[in-house]
């Protein structure tokens, strides 16, 4: 009993993570219909800034904003540099594009930081919590609450305010958003600058438990890429759900299956919903009019 | 008398691989030359995916994989002579993809894109922990194709680098050939019309999703034997080939040459093979410049390299 309760609360952990990941496909992809591979650089960039800027010595707490905040201009560079030239590309182009951008952030990271694993103090220190004989560090309670705080924050900004009402009038039909009044280039710029952010910000809540390198942000995006897709592509609250169902799958892959195996869960997941659920669990079925 | 097309990149080609040696000025070259004539094979698949068929594949390094350790496992397993290995590799290769493509062919848009993400991920996944068969990250040789040997014993001394240059310049001529007969055929108008207006090409009859299909397990084939040559010229192989990235640099070389084009694509191949070995000098910047190279040329010559410089010098001539 106490090992399921283990195998969940971390699977939870890394779920939260993955439903944040997710979140950021889901705000790019809606507001531009681009499926953006650099998503994972962005948490990694939110990890590594806060640990050379806590370095150099500035207060943590202060690291953690000047990371989100350059990130989210990064998010906002990406988008006016390379996603808004090449609009009206092809699909593939796209793709090639945003893979072409996470490999120079990649690169970039590499040569301003390096190649070493880094982390910084976790924000409550490291001693366990006991639950039930089960038990969970601090930190995985800081990035469980940092994931359910942006999705309520998130959901308000959506439903309650005029400008997230002009993002989500964007993505069900820009050019209706257009002739409405709309500033839909800035809705773009600042779907990038949220997605860039809340990135970020899952890679700072992370990274005391995970651990951070320059590389690992593909792997995170992949992840959060398929807990998308289970969720339904475009959806938040599938990616909330995708990302949370993703995360205790994994958890009870490595504790029952085999822990070398735990990454293949999320892709057999993807194989699994493209051949029996090809919408994902709360994607809306589609039809094109010619 | 004007060259079709199709002989004209089959001549320039042919004309490339025979001439450059004499360009070499190190025997090293004719690695790299084997190294792109490889690649150029993987990424002539890719062509008859992503340019005449419209979808895209981020797991072809998968099909690699398994070309590559069914020449590593099958003489030492089964008995088999490596070149049969070649061929088992290629029908598992081309079995899979039937496999995996048929249900998600159906769909449109990203679906191909995520389900071959996928699969490539697991394959790499399986090459990497089933340690007592692959022996897992390390690597495991391979055994001779043997054909050297044939060769020598012919009167034929090729060094090993001038062997394989010339057997997978010679195989890249033949993949090349197959390809664009395909373009001319009746397929590959089907194909190419479908890429055109998939609702267009239904209505006058042709089969969107067999038709895709056939697409998909043509170019697995194609990885596939690409994956046997790299691993048999090296006599040794890592689950890298396999790997994500691999998958990537496979759709980046023939987006960035022209995917609508068979020679444009090998040019990317040749480009993207040479860059890291010019850039060795700068190792610390090689991911730096790939990724800048890929954004730029997406963004001001989106249909490749090219097709974009042959459209730029016929649209002076006219």
């Amino acid at each position: 009993m106490s090992e399921l309760l283990q195998f969940l609360l971390s699977g939870v952990t890394v779920g939260a993570v993955y439903a944040l990941v997710a979140l950021g496909f889901t705000i790019i992809y809606n507001a531009s219909d681009v499926v953006n591979f650099a998503q994972g650089e962005f948490v990694m960039l939110g990890g590594m800034t806060t640990v050379f800027v806590h370095a150099a010595g500035a207060p943590l707490p202060l690291a953690v904003l000047a990371a989100i905040v350059l990130t989210a201009a990064l998010g906002v560079a990406m988008n006016k540099l390379a996603i808004e030239p090449a609009r009206g590309a092809p699909v593939v182009s796209l793709v090639i594009i945003t893979i072409g951008a996470s490999i120079f952030i990649r690169g970039a990271a590499q040569l301003i930081f390096d190649k070493q694993i880094h982390s910084f103090p976790a924000f409550s220190g490291d001693d366990p919590i006991r639950i039930m004989g089960a038990t969970i560090l601090p930190q995985s309670l800081w990035v469980i609450g940092g994931a359910v705080a942006v999705f309520i924050g998130l959901w308000l900004f959506f439903t309650r305010t005029l400008l997230g009402r002009a993002v989500l009038a964007t993505s069900n039909n820009r050019l209706a958003a257009q002739l409405v009044g709309i500033n839909t280039t800035f809705v773009m710029t600042l779907s990038f600058a949220l997605s860039a952010g809340i990135g970020a910000l899952a890679g700072v809540l992370v990274t005391p438990i995970t651990l951070t390198s320059y590389d690992v942000g593909l792997g995170l995006a992949l992840k959060g890429f398929a807990a998308a897709m289970l969720g339904g592509m475009g959806n938040p609250k599938g990616a909330l759900v995708g990302g949370l169902a993703l995360g205790l799958l994994e958890g009870l892959t490595a504790g029952y299956i085999s822990s070398q195996y735990k990454d293949a869960a999320a892709f057999i997941v993807i194989l699994a919903v493209l051949f029996f659920l090809p919408q994902g669990l709360f994607g809306r079925k589609s039809t094109d009019r010619v | 008398m004007r060259l079709t097309q199709k002989s004209a990149t089959l001549l320039a080609l042919a004309v490339i691989v025979a001439l450059a040696p004499l360009f070499f000025p190190s025997s090293f070259y004719y690695r790299v030359g084997a190294l792109i004539f490889v690649n150029g094979l993987a990424v002539t698949g890719i062509v008859i995916l992503t340019g005449w068929a419209g979808q895209i594949s981020l797991g072809h390094a998968g099909f690699a994989g398994i070309g590559a350790y069914a020449c590593a496992l099958a003489p030492v397993h089964l008995g088999l002579h490596p070149a049969g290995a070649v061929l088992l590799g290629a029908a598992i290769s081309a079995v899979l993809a039937w496999l995996v493509g048929r249900p998600i062919l159906r769909l449109k848009g990203y679906y191909l894109a995520v389900a071959s993400l996928g699969m490539g991920i697991l394959i790499s996944m399986v090459l990497n922990n089933e340690r007592d068969l692959t022996r897992g990250p390390d690597g495991i040789d391979v055994p001779d194709l043997g054909l050297r040997g044939a060769l020598k014993a012919a009167g034929l001394d090729l060094s090993n680098g001038q062997f394989w240059y010339f057997f997978c310049g010679i195989a890249l001529l033949l993949g090349a050939w197959l390809a664009l007969n395909l373009f001319n055929s009746p397929t590959g108008r089907a194909l190419r019309a479908l890429h055109g207006s998939e609702i267009a090409a239904r209505t006058v009859g042709i089969d969107v999703a067999r038709l895709k299909l056939q697409a998909f397990v043509i170019s697995a084939v194609y990885a596939s034997v690409s994956g046997s040559l790299l691993a048999l010229q090296n006599k040794f192989i890592t689950p890298d080939v396999a790997g994500f990235m691999h998958s990537v640099e496979m759709v980046t070389m023939a987006v960035l040459g022209g995917v609508g084009s068979v020679a444009g694509a090998i040019f990317g191949a040749a480009v993207l093979t040479l860059l890291p070995q010019v850039l060795t000098v700068f190792a610390e910047y090689e991911q730096l410049v790939l990724g800048t190279v890929m954004v730029l040329v997406m963004i001001f010559l989106r249909e490749g390299v090219v097709p974009s410089i042959l459209r730029k010098i016929r649209g002076a001539g006219e």
